[in-house]
């Protein structure tokens, strides 16, 4: 595969994404959706710091920056906001879909991406009312941690950052959604076999019955 | 109506050792740096900082943490200045982590007057220890309360003389909410125009919640 692991992914999560969906990328390889966005699929990116519509940098201005604190443009059409508005936006379901990074991912949907007790306590941020409020989460990571440990877990085991939140898990090796609660692989990497996945993932899975392959934008 | 600028040192007479401050900022962006110095230069201590993140070492409060003028913080995020984490751990400070939405809406009630509010976020996770959960139409929601401060350290992009506040982009964040939930609120203007010149249906926060401007 000549493109790398985290491009995959976010090529294949651009594909979940619909015209004139209001969409929220996390910081990091799910920043990475909006570059791959299908011909004719138009959305609205919101920032959790208080706007609608961001865009590239034209003119950097101090005033205008992301949700990661970095220079951003905004849209011909943008709006801006405080942020009791903005997560009005985020928890009220104004928002589509949000794509964010994981650290651990259970077959009960839960989620846990936002610390690791004694190493990690960055601090929550706006995760927590995302993934609550958003019509359909989807979770953008790789399917193991680097040491070859599971993130795929019958029960996650760091701070969960929400319960029963996850709509879809994008890894490099396959596609997951939540099919009435229960954990569904829906699709495989190319070249990528089921008992692969199996030995990767410690989480108990249904398999679809239409297994396809994963295409990417 | 008078007009409310004044001068930065000015400003020392509302500090106070033990005070809680609430101060608007995205990672620094809306933050009033000026005001934020003036907290420094004054020497009070055993503050408590009420805001969305802890910004960097170099800016936004950062540099009342790094030179332990903190004794506990109210954030959603504290990840950028690794200041807080390394006191936090050691014991030194006190970090009250809060998801960026409530911390909004908590702001938000203490400056409306209300008693809280139920938001499901945090449900099943650490943020729901020790808080009351209530069923509403069959889902759970967390019972959180307001916050208040004693003093609201605001950036305007603009002002005018009497203090109505306008902010650019992506710098108005806390900034409008903190102007109502604090006893005293002070202001840093980038740019302060004659009364009269802001169209009323432009003001972010009205001019009778501001006590003082800087212009700066």
């Amino acid at each position: 595969m000549a493109m790398d692991t985290k491009e995959f992914i976010a090529r294949r999560v651009a594909l979940e994404l619909n015209d004139g969906d209001v969409v929220n990328l996390g910081i990091g390889l799910p920043t990475k959706v909006a570059n791959y966005l299908p011909e004719g699929v138009d959305i609205t990116l919101q920032s959790e710091n208080g706007f609608l519509g961001i865009g590239p940098v034209t003119e950097p201005d101090p005033a205008l920056v992301n949700a990661g604190g970095q220079p951003c443009g905004i849209v011909t059409g943008g709006a801006t906001f405080d942020s009791a508005f903005s997560f009005a936006l985020i928890r009220g379901g104004h928002v589509d879909a949000c794509v964010l990074g994981g650290l651990q991912v259970d077959q009960d949907a839960n989620l846990a991406n936002w610390m690791v007790p004694g190493k990690m306590v960055p601090g929550m941020g706006g995760a927590m009312d995302l993934v609550v409020g958003s019509k359909k989460v989807i979770v953008a990571m790789e399917h193991c941690a680097k040491d070859g440990s599971p993130k795929v877990m019958r029960q996650c085991t760091l701070p969960l950052t929400a319960v029963h939140c996850v709509s879809v898990l994008v890894t490099e090796l396959a596609l997951f959604e939540f099919i009435d609660g229960k954990l569904t692989l829906k699709e495989l990497a190319p070249g990528v076999e089921l008992d692969q996945v199996r030995a990767k993932t410690e989480a108990e899975f249904a398999v679809c019955g239409e297994l396809k392959t994963m295409q990417v934008a | 109506m008078k007009s409310k600028l004044m001068d930065l040192n000015d400003s020392v007479r509302y500090f106070r050792d033990g005070m809680s401050i609430m101060f608007g900022g995205f990672m620094g962006v809306g933050t009033p740096p000026l005001l934020i110095q003036a907290v420094l230069d004054s020497g009070v201590k055993d503050l408590t900082v009420i805001g969305n993140d802890t910004g960097f070492p170099e800016n936004s409060v950062g540099p009342l943490i790094v030179n332990k003028r903190v004794k506990k913080v109210i954030a959603s995020h504290i990840g950028t200045n690794p200041e807080t984490g390394r006191q936090m751990i050691a014991g030194e400070l006190e970090v009250e982590l809060v998801p960026q939405g409530t911390l909004a809406e908590r702001v938000r009630c203490g400056g409306a007057g209300l008693g809280g509010f139920l938001t499901p976020t945090g449900i099943g996770t650490v943020v729901a220890e020790g808080k009351q959960e209530i069923p509403v139409d069959g889902r759970k929601y967390l019972l959180e309360m307001p916050l208040r401060a004693d003093i609201a350290l605001v950036h305007a992009s603009r002002s005018d003389t009497v203090g109505n506040l306008q902010y650019r982009l992506s710098t108005r964040n806390f900034n409008p909410l903190i102007a109502l939930a604090a006893d005293v609120v002070l202001a840093q203007a980038d740019e302060v125009v004659e009364t009269g010149e802001m169209d009323p249906d432009c003001v972010m926060t009205p001019a009778a919640l501001v006590d003082g401007v800087v212009k700066g």
